[in-house]
């Protein structure tokens, strides 16, 4: 028997090896995931780190967390409206990024990304957003607002630092584009089915088929897709043709159902979001 | 190339003043952007564009508008010599309509059928609806609900013009929040949709063809004054809310070291009190809307709302080139309150007998300001950008009167 004398190194760069590590155990599993999209501080702080943990025991493969802004201008109602919630709550960066340390003490496994707007980050300080993130156990960023004709902006340095910039891909990206957008991209890559805002109509499985097969010729990295998946039978659908399915405006309209007048909690929140989430799960692994 | 020793030489081939400007749209939007600059430059490059353009600004517009000496308030103020360049004359009554044909030309040549606009005092709205009108273009108009309350004589006109108006009650249902739904609309209608812009704000190449389409009223001015006093001016002076009228009016005169150029911004309340429209008095840069530019932002990057009396200057940023030139120090920056902007506002009805919009009220309260004390043959140009009918309503509530 061979005893260790030191304990195994980390992996240089273990958020990164995070969402990698995720995406093979689910090829191994023969399935697609599911990527549940909350806002950070929605409807408030606790409440949202409450279903930031119990979201992996309900299925969740990947958990997207939106960075609340006052302008979502790619966002449709639902999500705009969880953003004024959480912002009403108190929530700005720096809670945000204590939500993801509060989840990460307790989840080592779970890949973690941020989802939104370029304004509070660079009012945070780029430099000081890719250190905190990357420390607080945030394993990669999606910046709506940031092209890749913006990428010095923060997807250069991000990269540097071991965190996963991942890019959004489009019905209007065409080929010639997709090296472009493709060229800096990691994690993987975040297909949106349709030209519009979160929460619209949703594309047909043929065209996401596609979509994904045309992206799967430009890159080896694996396809996430999102926008317009509400139930589980599309999730299901979604899950079977690409590596994971992100559902947001769903979970989140969920979450706004289970409002006080007020705009609190109520205590059935936790349970019915959950429950739906293990619906979209059952739903990604072909249990419906 | 990059032109040495010129301000005019802006923005570089990615679209940035200095720091400010850039092309900061979600990628469902980016080719659309694309395909906007690379028929722009075809199209400007394209003597058949200007022509057109230059034949509708002359006999739809009814352009040069007049540059006018205003004999009483520049006797009364004793200072210098007070000339407006009368934009408030033109067709739909604002300097916005420059900008909307120099837009519909370019949607009709891309092939697009179908325009949408996000007004905030709804002269752009209006100038918007005039054009497509006068095309055959489908027109929407997204509106705040607030800015829709105060500007009911103008979403009666777009409505009159055949635009669909829709009231935008998201945020804090303004100005910015017709933008964000403006955005919406267009991520949403990618193939048969143009975005007309009101302002130069927006991604590149937005602000520069904005500036461009404005920028006929300096060269106006500059040919006016040649042949009224036979020198260039010593003073510009215009509001700024996104800034076109000004960058209009500034443009042609960047590089004439003798002509001092003056923005006023929208004061609101006053500075002091937080409740203001003044990006660069109030606000620090961030990124909003397609560009980098000074925003008014909390500690955390939210954006705050303006406010401002007059509906077409409480957007909480400005345009990149704005930026640009309030940091390089070309252009000086100030601001009027509201309550400064109606003085003005009445004092032009009765010395001059118009009444302007509540927007150039803004520029007229600094000209009220700094007149008196600059010598006789001072030459002091005011963009009197819009008139004032619009606001009859919002006057009458300052001052008390109800209609």
């Amino acid at each position: 028997m061979t005893i260790a004398l030191v304990p195994p190194a980390e992996p240089a760069a273990p958020e990164d090896g995070r969402l990698t590590r995720r995406f093979a155990e689910l090829k191994t599993a023969g399935r697609g995931g599911l990527v549940t999209f909350v806002t950070a501080g929605d409807p408030d702080h606790d409440t949202c780190l409450a279903l930031l943990q119990a979201l992996p025991g309900a299925g969740a493969d990947l958990i997207e967390l939106g960075m609340p802004f006052t302008d979502p201008m790619a966002d449709g109602p639902a999500i705009q409206a969880a953003s004024l919630r959480a912002l009403k709550s108190g929530a700005r960066m720096t809670r945000t990024l204590d939500l993801v340390r509060a989840f990460r003490a307790g989840d080592r496994a779970t890949p973690l990304i941020l989802m939104g707007y370029f304004n509070p980050i660079y009012r945070y300080g780029s430099e000081r957003f890719i250190e905190d993130a990357a420390a607080a156990g945030v394993d990669g960023v999606i910046v709506v607002d940031l092209p890749p004709e913006e990428d010095e902006e923060l997807c250069l340095p991000a990269l540097e630092s071991g965190l996963s910039f991942i890019r959004l891909t489009t019905p209007t990206t065409d080929d010639r584009r997709l090296g472009v957008v493709l060229r800096h991209t990691g994690g993987f890559v975040y297909y949106v089915s349709i030209t519009g805002i979160t929460g619209a109509g949703a594309a047909t499985e043929e065209a996401i088929a596609a979509a994904v097969q045309r992206l799967r010729r430009h890159t080896d990295l694996p396809v996430a897709v999102g926008f317009g998946i509400r139930t589980p039978d599309q999730a299901g659908a979604v899950a079977r043709v690409a590596d994971a399915a992100v559902v947001g405006s769903a979970i989140v309209a969920r979450i706004a159902a289970n409002l006080d007048a007020e705009g609190r909690a109520t205590p059935e929140l936790l349970d019915d979001v959950l429950g739906f989430v293990r619906a979209l799960a059952a739903g990604v692994r072909g249990h419906l | 190339m990059p032109q040495l020793n010129t301000y005019r030489g802006g923005p570089d081939e990615r679209g940035h003043f200095g720091l400010y400007g850039g092309r900061f749209v979600a990628e469902t939007l980016m080719p659309l952007v694309l395909e906007v600059e690379r028929a722009y430059r075809a199209a400007k490059a394209d003597p058949t564009f200007k022509a057109e353009l230059d034949y509708y600004l002359a006999h739809d517009v009814g352009r040069p508008s007049p540059l006018y000496l205003a004999e009483r308030l520049t006797e009364e103020l004793g200072g210098a010599r007070i000339y407006f360049k009368r934009d408030e004359l033109n067709h739909t009554g604002a300097h916005k309509i420059n900008n909307c044909l120099g837009h519909v030309l370019l949607a009709k040549r891309m092939g697009k059928p179908r325009i949408i606009a996000e007004p905030g005092a709804g002269q752009h709205g209006v100038a918007t609806a005039t054009v497509c009108a006068l095309f055959g273009l489908e027109c929407k108009v997204y509106m705040g609900e607030v800015d829709i309350e105060r500007q009911q004589p103008n979403v009666f006109r777009m409505k009159l013009l055949g635009a669909e108006v829709v009231p935008v009650k998201s945020g804090s249902r303004t100005l910015k929040d017709a933008m964000n739904e403006a955005l919406r609309d267009w991520v949403t209608n990618v193939d048969n949709t143009y975005y007309m812009i009101g302002t130069v704000a927006g991604p590149h190449p937005y602000p520069t063809m904005v500036r461009d389409f404005q920028s006929v009223i300096g060269e106006e001015v500059r040919d006016q004054i040649m042949a009224a006093e036979g020198r260039l001016p010593d003073t510009l002076v215009a509001c700024i809310g996104g800034g076109s009228n000004a960058m209009g009016l500034f443009h042609d005169f960047l590089d004439e070291p003798t002509v001092s150029l003056i923005g006023v911004e929208a004061a609101g309340h006053g500075i002091e009190t937080g409740k203001h429209a003044a990006s660069l008095a109030g606000g620090v840069p961030g990124v909003l809307h397609g560009n980098r530019t000074y925003l008014l932002q909390d500690d955390d990057g939210q954006i705050l709302e303006g406010e401002s009396i007059s509906a077409g200057l409480d957007y909480p940023g400005i345009g990149p080139e704005h930026a640009w030139l309030h940091d390089i120090g070309r252009v000086r920056y100030v601001s009027a309150t509201d309550r400064e902007a109606l003085e003005a506002f009445k004092r032009c009805a009765a010395a001059e007998g118009i009444l302007p919009a509540l927007e150039p009220a803004h520029a007229l309260a600094h000209v009220i300001r700094i007149s008196g004390s600059l010598p006789k043959q001072h030459l002091l140009v005011m963009n009197l950008c819009g008139r004032g009918d619009k606001d009859i309503f919002t006057v009458a509530n300052a001052l008390g009167v109800s209609l």
